[in-house]
C-alpha cells in the first residue's frame, strides 16, 4: 500500500468494488448499459468521462442511492442486493463519500457534523467523540478554530476539507470523491490532492474519484477508468490512456489542458 | 464477512520484567470496538504504571485511528510522567498512522461563564431592542417600496404586469376556495351560537344585525388577512429566502435590475389588490353562511334575513370591513419580504425565518384590526 506503483499486475489484488453487467436508466432513457468495472484495493481510481455520461450516477447507483435496472454490485466481497438492512447498514459504515457541493449539515457546526456518522454507528466516551472529531478535522488540515464554524462561514475549500473529514469519520475502507477539486483554485486543488494522496497512504484508504481535473489524474490517480456510451471505454494507468485512439479520448488526453497537465505533471 | 470483522475482539496480555513492562496486543483495535479498546488502554495506564512501557503490537490485525489514537494517548500520558514507553513490532502502516495521529491535547475553547439570570435579562433586552430595530427595517422598507413605486409610474414600462398577474392567481384566485369554505363556516358557527344566547330573550331576529355588522365590520377581513399571512407570507418569505440563499437576489442586482421592482413589488401589489377582492368573497360567504344557519336554527327565511340585512347595515359598514384589507396586504407583504430577505445560509435558518414571518404577520394584521376599531369608534364610522 505503501509503496503505490501505477502499473502493478492488477490480477493478484483484493478487487474492493466489482461492478457487472449493470444498467440504469430514467423513463426511456438509459445512461448505463453493460457496464463492468473493478476497483481493487488500496489503490486511487479517477473516474472521467464528458457530462452527463453518468459518472455520478454510476457512484450514486454504487451508493444505492438511484436504483440500477439490472446488474449485480460487489462490494468487499458482498452482493449489495443480497444484503440485509442490518447489514446494509454495517456496510455503509465501510464507506465515506464526499458530495461535490460538500453536502455538510447546514445546521450544524463542522465539528458535529464530523461527529454525525460516529454519533449514529459507533460507541463512543464524549471524550473521545471531541477527540477524535479534533483530529479528523486536522487530518484534512483544517485550523482548530474552523470546528465550531457553521458551513455557511467556510469558503469553498475549508467546506471540502470539512466534508472529507465526515467522510473519513469512521475510518472506511473506501472513499468516493465526487469532483473533489472542482470548484478550488488550482494551489488548492493541488493541496487537496496532495491531501487525499497523504490520508490514503496513511490510513491504507480505497479511493474512487470522479473528477475532471486533469491534473488530479496525472498526479495522484494509479489507475484510470474512462466512461463513454454507457460503458468503460478504456482503463489502466494514464499511459494507456494516452495510448488510446478512442476519439474521446484522444481529445479529452491530448487536448491543449491536457498538454499543459502533462508538462506540470510530469 | 463483515460480521467476522466484528468478532475479533481487542484483546490484552502483560507481561512484567523488572521495571519494564510489555503490554502484548492483538485482535482488532478499531472503533467499533471503541469501549473495549479506551478500558484495555486504561487497564495498560493503571497496570504499568510507574514502570517503562513497551507496546507490542505484533498480534494487532488492524489499526484504525481510534486505536492508533487511544495508544499514542497512552504513550504520551507516560511520557509526561517522566517515564519511557515504546512500539515495538508495530507494520509499516501501523507505524505512519501512528505517527501522523501523534497524539496532542487539543486546547479546550475559553468557556464563557454565564448566570441564567444575566442570560435571561439578556434575552429580553435582545428581543426589545430587535423589535424596534424591525419597526426601522419595516418603515425604512415602506420607504423602499413606495419610491420603487413611483420610479414604475414614471417609468411604467418597467412595471412587471406579467408578474403581477402570475401573483393575482396565486395569491387571490387560488386561495378562494378555501377562504371561502372556512369563512362559510365561521358565519354558520357564529349564528348557531348567537341564535343560541338570543333566544333566551325573545330576540332571535336579531342574529341578522349580529351577523351583519361582525362579519361585514370585522371577521371578514380578519379571517381573509390571517388566511393569506399564512398561505402568500410564508410562500413569500421563503422564495425570497431561498433565492438570497441562492445568491439569485445578488444576481438581479449586478444585471442592473432592481429586487424590490422585479421580485416584491409585483407581489405587494398583487397583495394589495388581491386581499380586498378576497375580505369581499369571504363577507359574502360569511353572510351565507349565517343565513343558512338562521333558517335552520332560527325559522329566518331568506327574505326575511335579507330584509332585515338591508335595515342592519349600510354602506359604511361595508366599507369599514375593505378599507382594512389594503392595510393588511401591506403588513403582511412588507413583513414577508423583509424575513424573506433576513434569511442567511442555513436550511434552518430558512425554517426560522419562514415561521416567524407567519406569526409576526399575524399578529401585526390583529394588532392593525384593534387600531383600525379605535380610529373607527373615535370618528364614529
Amino acid at each position: 500500500m505503501l509503496e503505490r506503483v501505477p502499473s502493478a499486475p492488477t490480477k493478484d489484488r483484493e478487487v474492493i468494488i466489482r461492478v457487472r453487467d449493470i444498467e440504469v436508466g430514467f423513463g426511456d432513457k438509459t445512461i448505463l448499459k453493460g457496464l463492468d468495472l473493478d476497483v481493487y484495493r488500496g489503490e486511487i481510481l479517477g473516474f472521467v468521462g464528458a457530462s452527463g455520461q453518468g459518472k455520478s450516477v454510476l457512484t450514486r447507483a454504487i451508493l444505492g442511492l438511484v436504483p440500477k435496472r439490472a446488474g449485480t454490485i460487489e462490494v468487499l466481497g458482498q452482493n449489495l442486493d443480497e444484503l440485509s438492512p442490518a447489514e446494509r447498514r454495517l456496510m455503509e459504515r465501510h464507506w465515506g463519500v464526499l458530495f461535490q457541493q460538500g453536502a455538510l449539515f447546514s445546521a450544524l457546526t463542522v465539528k458535529q457534523n464530523v461527529q454525525v456518522p460516529m454519533r449514529e454507528h459507533l460507541d463512543l466516551s464524549e471524550r473521545l467523540l471531541e477527540e477524535l472529531a479534533m483530529l479528523k478535522i486536522e487530518m484534512v488540515g483544517l485550523k482548530p478554530d474552523a470546528a465550531d464554524k457553521l458551513p455557511s462561514e467556510l469558503s469553498g475549500g475549508m467546506i471540502k476539507r470539512a466534508a472529507l473529514a465526515r467522510a473519513l469519520a469512521l475510518d472506511p475502507d473506501i472513499v468516493f470523491l465526487d469532483e473533489p477539486t472542482s470548484g478550488l483554485d488550482p494551489i488548492g486543488a493541488g493541496d487537496f490532492d496532495e491531501l487525499i494522496a497523504t490520508l490514503q497512504r496513511t490510513l491504507g484508504l480505497t479511493v474512487f474519484m470522479v473528477t475532471h481535473d486533469l491534473d488530479s489524474l496525472y498526479t495522484v490517480c494509479d489507475r484510470i477508468a474512462a466512461l463513454g456510451e454507457g460503458r468503460i471505454l478504456a482503463e489502466g494507468p494514464i499511459e494507456a490512456m494516452l495510448a488510446s485512439d478512442h476519439p474521446w479520448l484522444r481529445s479529452y488526453f491530448h487536448g491543449k489542458r491536457a498538454r499543459a497537465a502533462m508538462a506540470g505533471g510530469a | 464477512m463483515a460480521q467476522s470483522i466484528l468478532a475479533q475482539e481487542p484483546q490484552l496480555r502483560i507481561e512484567q520484567a523488572g521495571n519494564r513492562v510489555t503490554a502484548f496486543l492483538a485482535g482488532r483495535w478499531t472503533a467499533e470496538h471503541a469501549r473495549k479498546v479506551e478500558a484495555l488502554a486504561g487497564e495498560i495506564s493503571s497496570q504499568a504504571d510507574g514502570h517503562h512501557l513497551i507496546i507490542d503490537l505484533a498480534g494487532v490485525q488492524r489499526l484504525d485511528t481510534l486505536g492508533a489514537w487511544v495508544l499514542d494517548r497512552t504513550r504520551h500520558e507516560f511520557g509526561e510522567k517522566g517515564l519511557t514507553s515504546d512500539f515495538v513490532n508495530a507494520s509499516q502502516e501501523q507505524h505512519i498512522l501512528l505517527n501522523e495521529v501523534a497524539y496532542r491535547g487539543f486546547q479546550e475553547l475559553p468557556k464563557v461563564k454565564r448566570s441564567r439570570f444575566v442570560d435571561f435579562l439578556v434575552d429580553i433586552g435582545q428581543t426589545v431592542a430587535e423589535a424596534g430595530s424591525d419597526l426601522v427595517r419595516g418603515v425604512a422598507f415602506l420607504g423602499e417600496l413606495v419610491s420603487a413605486f413611483i420610479r414604475v409610474i414614471v417609468h411604467p414600462r418597467r412595471f412587471r404586469g406579467t408578474a403581477l398577474v402570475n401573483q393575482l392567481e396565486q395569491i387571490a384566485y387560488r386561495g378562494v376556495p378555501i377562504i371561502v369554505l372556512i369563512s362559510f363556516l365561521v358565519g354558520a358557527i357564529v349564528a348557531q351560537q348567537g341564535i343560541f344566547q338570543l333566544v333566551r330573550f325573545g330576540a332571535t331576529p336579531f342574529v341578522v344585525d349580529l351577523i351583519g355588522i361582525l362579519v361585514m365590520r370585522e371577521l371578514g377581513v380578519l379571517l381573509t388577512s390571517i388566511m393569506v399571512a399564512g398561505r402568500s407570507g410564508s410562500a413569500f418569505t421563503a422564495e425570497i429566502g431561498s433565492m438570497k440563499m441562492r445568491e439569485e437576489i445578488d444576481a438581479l442586482r449586478v444585471m442592473g435590475l432592481d429586487p424590490i421592482e422585479v421580485l416584491i413589488l409585483p407581489r405587494i401589489l398583487a397583495l394589495i389588490v388581491g386581499l380586498p377582492l378576497l375580505t369581499f368573497l369571504a363577507s359574502i360567504a360569511a353572510l351565507l353562511g349565517g343565513g343558512v344557519t338562521a333558517w335552520v336554527y332560527g325559522d329566518i327565511s331568506p327574505d326575511v334575513f335579507l330584509t332585515r340585512l338591508r335595515a342592519a347595515i349600510g354602506f359604511n359598514t361595508f366599507m369599514v370591513g375593505l378599507i382594512k384589507a389594503p392595510f393588511m396586504a401591506m403588513v403582511i407583504g412588507i413583513i414577508a419580504t423583509l424575513e424573506g430577505l433576513a434569511v442567511a445560509g442555513s436550511a434552518e435558518s430558512l425554517g426560522r425565518h419562514v415561521t416567524s414571518s407567519v406569526v409576526k404577520a399575524i399578529f401585526m394584521v390583529i394588532v392593525l384590526d384593534g387600531l383600525f376599531a379605535m380610529f373607527f369608534a373615535a370618528i364614529r364610522y
